[in-house]
């Protein structure tokens, strides 16, 4: 029987992402496999109070809002709906813990960990580049860190999320068929600054 | 391009949403208890005014909640509309 492995979506664009980071300005990495758990409960509920518990840190009720729980990000989706963001391999903790918490009450807990691939995009240059493609305001008086977003970039979905203020540090969860489109688009974006034009 | 202001994540591109015509058209509730011109006029008949209007909006690339707004459909200025459970046109 062959062994099962896993192959991540942008697993063959190691290099070319390393090749358009520039160094002290911008880089652009994958960050493959990273645990990705959908959940669902209704936000007043003791249900969602015990699956805060549960994560260690209250599921965030503001629209955008990002919480940081130990080694898990929850990322508000929606007034019913979250993200919870963690290392590879913690996905099934996840769901145990949460669906442990919900404790039969009406919600959803899904490992979605496969749907999208995470994308980082850091340095100066980071919300340079992501504005040539994406409509939110991304200046920190507008999107703090620890805010992300669900909006359009370059017209592919993405989920965005800025980790840090002061390195302007990026995620992009970006579904895995539409990653590598992504990637080239971030790319070629991004050449501008890797030809020396770009100095800022 | 219009700004849309979605109730949840704020004003984002019209892009990001999907379109859902007339609000407040409801289902009748006993599709058998109602004619074929009735049963049709709710499948297919809609108003169409030159001015305010009742529609149904769904944020698609983001939070992919549905609201009502009201707009002018001679200005596309758009307002928010308390969400209605009357079901009434
Ligand atoms: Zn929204």
């Amino acid at each position: 029987m062959a062994e099962p492995y896993a192959e991540s979506p942008l697993a063959t664009y190691t290099d070319v992402l390393e090749r358009s980071s520039v160094r002290g300005q911008l880089r652009i990495a994958e960050e493959p496999f990273l645990a990705q758990v959908t959940v669902r409960v209704d936000p007043k509920s003791p249900a969602a109070e015990r699956v805060g518990t549960a994560l260690g840190g209250m599921l965030p009720n503001q629209s955008g809002e990002v919480v940081l729980a130990g080694d898990l990000t929850v990322l508000w989706l929606g007034p019913d709906e979250w993200l919870v963001v963690g290392p590879e391999g913690r996905d099934r903790d996840v769901q145990e813990r949460v669906t442990a918490a919900l404790d039969g009450e009406h919600g959803a807990v899904v490992d979605v960990s496969a749907n999208r691939t995470v994308l980082s995009v850091t340095g100066p240059r980071a919300r340079d580049l992501l504005n040539k493609g994406c409509a939110l305001d991304l200046h920190p008086r507008a999107f703090e860190s620890n805010r992300c977003a669900q909006t359009m970039l370059a017209r592919a979905g993405v989920i965005l999320v800025r980790r840090d203020a002061e390195a302007p540090s990026f995620w992009l969860l970006v579904r895995s068929s539409f990653a590598r489109y992504l990637a080239d688009w971030l790319v070629d974006a991004a050449e501008e600054y890797r030809s020396g034009g770009g100095e800022p | 391009m219009l700004l849309i202001h979605c109730p949840w994540c704020g004003a984002r591109d019209e892009a990001e949403f999907r379109y859902g015509g007339q609000a407040h058209v409801d289902r009748p509730p006993d599709p058998n208890a109602v004619d074929d011109r009735e049963w049709g006029e709710y499948l297919f008949v809609r108003d169409n005014p030159r001015g305010r209007f009742s529609e149904r909006w769904v944020h698609s690339a983001g939070c992919r909640r549905w609201f009502d707004v009201v707009r002018d459909t001679a200005t596309n200025e758009m307002s928010a509309e308390v969400p209605s459970r009357s079901g009434r046109r």
